[in-house]
């Protein structure tokens, strides 16, 4: 009996033995890793995905890709570089006539308000609710006008994935992640800073 | 006429000349001057989700976990486990959207080892390693009540059967590949697999593809009776968890006392975790000759399946490199040099109209190819050694009198607490 206890003693030790051993080898190996990583690449700075608007060939994905159904994408209005025209190649189709019909409207969900501010300039604002990303007025606006329409993210819908499915996608690798402290990538302020 | 020529060819060359400059700095029309004193509205730019609300993330991942590790170990409350569990589903499940998980990110561990171009945020870091730390001291109480993938599951086990140890064992392989490919895939920075075929995170978000969204309902179904299927069938985590926990300190005990065998814990667990005792039979001469020999050709295995594993990814890198984009737009355009003048095709387009030369795309592809050979051969080798260490643990018997938690399956739900009787007369 009381050989056996010590034997039981004795084998249970072992077994505690082995397991501090591998448990400690483990935990090396997990801050280890941890700490590796830390001093090669890690950062205190957030990073947010943002599309850089002279890369974006408008091919139409940002509309169909992001993990939302609502895209994340939306188009954004760089006033500053609008030239106010009447015939607005973002919004009108091309040859239809100069009117606000729908059937006239390039935007498929007509989320472009045109409005009359003087002889002869109009001011397009876009409703974010009702765009879809799909870039069809930032195509016809870079084409015909001044590039002033085009498709930012908005971080107030965007999930900041860790892997954009749309930058998966993207013809022309326009999206990358930036510094959360200047999330967007705005024509206008931006096209100085680019020519710089 | 002739005289007329210089002039037009000014004026053409002025146009040109205009032209281009308006392209480079994009002002086709020059902004107006308005008189009506119209006032030019600037575009709105929310704000990106603040940092601190991140580190507040990890707070809330810290206390749970610690919260978790009390309610499993020291105040041995099922109840607690499961309320607990409802909070996590609802904070990092429903209001998070799924979004920081920990199970993803072993992805962004993955890229920054091995890609120094990309910095791991100090978030992602912490969500890795956290759990892992907390499995090494008290189980997996992760996934008992802090992941919630587990939780939505956990709260639809509702008649779960008992499933056959050889079936249960060899669907518990598949999560040691899904984590080899999602490691290859993120190292690699081809895609993270593990997000985009995240079954549940349609479900919080109340937002995704159809099929991700069927698939979600599907395991939640399927969780009724064969219980957290994602858990025990794909997650690649656990895996590391259950590495971790298998040698953690303290880990959930069925009974807070002597265990006096009534057996009575047996059925509780909806995950086939519980370890019975093992019969002293295993150590009669005959049987322990045969196991002995099996112990034998098992180990001479271990490098014939590593080395397998290493010959099967040396095999099918060339298929799993066609993951990144670059590979396969380099390869499309190889194999099919007609596509170039396919208007619909965008990725070509683009391509062409990049500016890059062809050698240069098809530089770069093979130099991902080759990381894809290297990762391939690695990950092989490590499926394959994972294997024999599987094979290798079937005849390996330790002396177990009393029914014991399986530390390695074992998810420290709690349930099985529940059916002690020692317990009750412990509490009383």
């Amino acid at each position: 009996m009381d050989k056996q206890d010590k034997h039981k003693d004795k084998g249970y030790n072992r077994r505690d033995f082995i397991n501090n051993g591998v448990r400690l080898a483990l935990g090396a190996a997990v801050v280890g890793t941890a700490a590796f990583t830390l001093r090669r690449s890690s950062t205190t700075e957030d990073y947010v995905w943002q599309i850089d608007p002279f890369l974006c060939n408008q091919c139409g994905r940002c509309a169909t890709d992001c993990v939302k159904s609502d895209s994340a994408v939306k188009c954004i209005h760089a006033y500053d570089l609008c030239g106010y025209c009447d015939l607005c190649g973002g919004y009108l189709k091309p040859g239809a006539k100069r009117e606000t019909g729908a059937e006239n409207q390039l935007c498929p969900t007509s989320a472009i308000t045109r409005s009359y501010i003087e002889n002869p300039y109009f001011e397009y604002v876009i409703d974010e609710e009702l765009c879809i990303g799909c870039a069809k007025c930032v195509k016809g606006c870079s084409s015909f006008g001044n590039g002033s329409l085009h498709l930012q993210i908005r971080h107030n819908l965007c999930l900041n994935c860790n892997m954009c499915s749309i930058a998966r996608v993207c013809p022309t690798k326009a999206i990358s992640r930036v510094p959360a402290s200047e999330p967007y990538k705005i024509k206008g302020s931006f096209t100085e800073e680019e020519e710089s | 006429m002739i005289k007329k020529a210089p002039q037009f060819a000014l004026i053409l060359i002025t146009l040109l000349l205009l032209t281009g400059s308006f392209l480079q700095a994009q002002q086709r029309f020059p902004k107006p001057e308005f008189d009506s004193g119209y006032v030019q509205p600037s575009p709105t730019t929310p704000e990106p989700r603040s940092i601190k609300l991140e580190y507040f993330d990890v707070l809330v991942l810290l206390v749970t976990l610690s919260l978790a590790s009390w309610l499993a170990i020291r105040k041995r409350s099922r109840r607690g486990l499961l309320w607990l569990s409802v909070f996590s589903l609802i904070y990092f499940g429903f209001y998070r959207d799924g979004c920081i998980c920990s199970i993803g990110a072993i992805q962004n561990m993955a890229l920054s080892i091995f890609d120094s171009g990309y910095a791991i945020s100090l978030t992602a870091l912490l969500f890795f390693i956290l759990p892992l730390l907390f499995a090494l001291f008290f189980g997996r109480v992760f996934c008992s009540s802090v992941c919630p993938l587990g939780a939505i599951q956990d709260l639809l086990v509702i008649n779960p059967v008992s499933i056959p140890s050889w079936i249960r064992k060899t669907l518990g392989f598949i999560p040691v590949i899904y984590l080899a490919l999602a490691v290859l895939f993120a190292a690699t920075g081809s895609d993270f697999i593990i997000c985009r075929y995240d079954p549940f995170i349609g479900i919080f978000r109340m937002d995704g593809p159809f099929l991700m969204i069927f698939l979600g309902i599907t395991f939640l179904f399927l969780g009724m009776f064969y219980a957290r299927p994602y858990c025990r069938i794909f997650c690649p985590y656990g895996v590391l968890l259950g590495w971790m926990s298998k040698f953690s300190k303290w880990h959930l005990s069925i009974t807070p006392a002597e265990c006096i065998k009534c057996k009575l814990c047996e059925d509780s667990c909806p995950f086939d975790a519980i370890d019975y005792p093992i019969e002293q039979t295993y150590r009669a001469p005959d049987v322990a000759r045969k196991n002995l020999r099996r112990f034998m050709i098992y180990i001479a295995l271990i490098p014939v399946l590593t080395l397998a594993g290493g010959w099967i990814g040396s095999k099918s890198y060339i298929y799993m490199s066609r993951v990144h984009p670059d590979v396969y737009l380099a390869e499309l355009m190889i194999n099919h040099p007609e596509l170039k003048e396919d208007e619909e095709n965008l990725d070509i387009q683009a391509f062409l109209e990049s500016g890059d030369t062809f050698d240069e795309l098809v530089d770069k592809a093979s130099l991902i190819r080759g990381k894809f050979k290297k990762g391939s051969i690695a990950l092989g080798g490590f499926v394959g050694l994972a294997l024999g260490i599987v094979l290798m643990n079937q005849v390996v018997f330790r002396r177990r009198e009393d029914y014991e938690p399986n530390k390695v399956d074992c998810f420290s739900c709690g349930r099985c607490m529940d059916y002690c009787p020692v317990e009750k007369k412990v509490k009383t």
